[in-house]
């Protein structure tokens, strides 16, 4: 990230975000409340790759759908390029959604079953009036084809005939055909194998040297979250309990649950594996109030205490 | 040796429009009681349309298994009727799909989809059945279960769905499991508990496993036996420390070096295996790999390798290659 870009302020910040899910309760007796996300704050600098790590069901997806406005916040902000989008009604937000996309966690929902995965890609070029012209989109569909590593010749095929990993690389075809300043990536690579993770990932390296992209990255892999990103946020329970730089973070865990995921990380060697030491932690040892801040315990390394 | 399941040259094919897909091609192995078996290999080699095909889940038309044998408990599994398939699926056959989303029925409450195969395969009267499936939420580490199992999927994150599919794939005790990517949607200390509740079934009940996976992390702590998929091949299969140590096939070579080191800040670039995916529309004549490594010799393009044992590895190590892995790495000082 260059000085002059980062200066320009945050691309996105997240102050103070809520989801409550509020759910009636068996034949309709006692409501009860999944805080889904309860109070996130970030920010993400411009060409910055920020990743959001953590337990399964601590709001993750969540954070990401409310980010892009697929979702309505029971209360909190969301600033993308220095506007408060949170208040825009939904009609305003088209060139917002230009400059944002999302990848999708599951690639069999995210693509349209009816529509074949070259006409998938180019929507967004329609949608946004970038390339009217027939010819000139397939083109550029082409190339987008290529940069995923999808065979061109594959556009007029429909998405059952794919396999999951191929499916995924049609999601993130889409999502960069515009160009976006930001990616919401919710588990981009979880589906493929490992030789596209590398390509995949290589490519979002690629593509944010070339056009000063970030990510909001959301993962569960571990060593590829420690390859790709600048910094770092750990969630559990719909709160971060950690966050920081990326190496402080793996380096120098503070909050057990920080500690006890990345002592689970299997590590691809049977010997090291079978031999590894998981810390485990007591969940109910830890009583963050709603209220307690966050406490800075290195440079830019925070820790809810 | 005493297999739970044998496998014996499936293949399957689907017709579309634009022609067949050759998607599984002459895939034999056996599993052993209470074996492992990690499969691992590229996007769209024919991992999951395989273990599809055994279960009779692949839409006909257009699928078609075009043939070979599935022998489980003594029965052919592929000419069996669809009322005893379903009689083994979900009962001495437990699975889990890759897809959560569509496997779960939007409309029924979770408890419901944990507890009916419970009735169904056991006989448990629906009480016993509840407690059974709040039982397995627990134990698939998702707290609340009671509430919980009132609720429909989509109010369920990702990773709670996946372990719902891994609760219902072991209600019955089954004695396989075929597992699809389970835990892929999971964070790593939840993955742990899964796995360590599958080690736990294998221990007290000896079942065996099917597990496919793009973690080599995963396999590498839990699978006994490795085998590599490729362009609807097996490619390569052996204990899972030779695997890992002595890969004798170029792509199993190339998706070792992808991984990224394990604790520590890399800064090389990742290693991408470069060239498209073989079109299996056409399949070459050849190893279908041939042109995308950089080992290939012409006999490599001219006609398909048979899978037998590697030269000078350890017993049931086996690969489908006409070079020599091993020594073309040495001269390129390439020591792994
Ligand atoms: N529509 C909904 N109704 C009720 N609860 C919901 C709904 N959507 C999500 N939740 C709940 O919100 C919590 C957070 O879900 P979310 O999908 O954000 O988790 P996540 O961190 O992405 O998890 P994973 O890693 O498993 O994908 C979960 O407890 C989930 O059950
Ligand atoms: N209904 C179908 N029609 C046509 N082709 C299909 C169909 N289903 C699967 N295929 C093809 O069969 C091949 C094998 O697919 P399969 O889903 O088994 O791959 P996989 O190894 O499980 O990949 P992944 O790791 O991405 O899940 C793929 O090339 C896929 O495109
Ligand atoms: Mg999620
Ligand atoms: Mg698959």
């Amino acid at each position: 990230m260059s000085a002059a870009a980062a200066s320009a302020g945050p691309i996105l910040a997240v102050e103070n975000l809520k989801r409550h899910y509020v759910t009636a309760g068996f034949l309709g007796r006692g409501k009860y409340t999944v805080k889904a996300v309860d109070g996130v704050s970030f920010a993400i600098g411009r060409g910055e790759t920020f990743g959001l790590v953590g337990e399964s069901g601590s709001g993750k997806s969540t954070t990401g759908r409310l980010v892009l406005r697929l979702e309505e916040p029971t209360s909190g902000r969301v600033r993308f390029e220095g506007e408060d989008i949170s208040a825009l009604p939904q009609s305003a937000l088209k060139p917002v959604r230009r400059r944002m996309q999302i990848v999708f966690q599951d690639p069999y929902a995210a693509l349209n079953p009816r529509m074949t995965v070259g006409n998938f890609v180019g929507e967004p070029l329609v949608v946004h009036g970038v390339a009217p012209d027939r010819e000139d989109r397939m083109a550029r569909v082409a190339a987008l084809f290529r940069k995923v590593g999808l065979d061109p010749r594959f556009v007029d095929r429909y998405p059952h005939q794919f396999s999951g990993g191929q499916r995924q690389r049609v999601g993130i075809a889409r999502a960069i055909a515009l160009e976006p300043s930001l990616i919401v990536a919710d588990e981009p690579i979880t589906a493929l194998d490992v030789s596209i993770q590398a390509q995949i990932i290589n490519l979002f390296q690629d593509l944010q040297e070339q056009l000063g992209l970030a990510y909001l990255f959301i993962a569960h892999d571990l060593s590829m979250v420690r390859y790709l990103c600048h910094r770092l946020a750990v969630m559990w329970r719909g709160r971060i309990v950690e966050l920081g730089p990326t190496e402080a973070i793996f380096e120098d865990p503070r909050h057990p649950y920080t500690k006890a995921l990345l002592s689970s990380v299997p590590i691809p060697d049977p010997d090291r594996e079978r031999n590894r030491q998981r810390l485990v932690f007591d969940p109910d040892t830890l009583r963050a109030a709603p209220d307690q801040p966050m406490v800075e315990v290195a440079a830019g390394h925070f820790v809810l205490a | 040796m005493s297999g739970i399941l044998d496998v014996s040259g499936l293949t399957v094919r689907f017709d579309t429009p634009a022609g067949t897909v050759h998607a599984v091609n002459d895939v034999s192995y056996s599993l052993a009681d209470g074996e492992t078996l990690g499969v691992v290999g590229e996007s769209g080699s024919g991992k999951s349309v395989h273990v599809l095909a055994m279960l009779g889940l692949i839409a006909r038309p257009p699928g078609r298994i075009a043939g070979g044998s599935v022998t489980f408990g003594g029965r052919d599994l592929l000419t069996l009727s669809e009322a005893e398939l379903r009689d083994v699926r979900g009962g001495q056959i437990g699975f889990v799909f890759q897809d959560p989303m569509t496997s779960l029925n939007p409309v029924l409450t979770v408890g419901r989809q944990i507890a009916e195969p419970v009735i169904r395969h056991r006989g448990l009267s629906p009480r016993q059945a509840w407690q059974r499936a709040a039982e397995l939420l627990d134990l698939v580490g998702i707290a609340d279960p009671e509430r919980r199992l009132r609720q429909y999927p989509h109010q369920f994150s990702g990773g709670m769905r996946q372990r719902v599919m891994i609760a219902i794939a072991v209600a019955c005790n089954p004695k396989l499991l075929i597992a699809d990517e389970p835990t892929t949607a999971l964070d790593v200390t939840v993955q742990a508990q899964i796995l360590g509740l599958v080690r736990d079934l294998k221990a007290r009940m000896g079942m065996s496993v099917i597990w496919i996976t793009h973690d080599m992390g995963v396999v590498a702590g839990l699978a006994d036996t490795v085998q590599v998929m490729y362009g609807g091949r097996i490619v390569e299969r052996g204990p899972v420390r030779a695997i890992f140590k002595d890969p004798r096939n170029a792509y199993t070579w190339g998706l070792l070096r992808a991984l990224p080191d394990h604790g520590q800040r890399v800064q090389r670039r990742l290693h991408q295996i470069e060239g498209q995916p073989p079109d299996l529309y056409a399949p070459p004549k050849g190893d279908p790999f041939a042109p995308r490594n950089p080992f290939a010799t012409p006999r490599c393009f001219e006609q398909i390798p048979p899978l037998v044992p590697a030269a000078g590895a350890v017993p049931g190590h086996l690969v489908a290659a006409w070079y020599d892995l091993p020594r073309l790495l040495a001269q390129r000082g390439d020591a792994r």
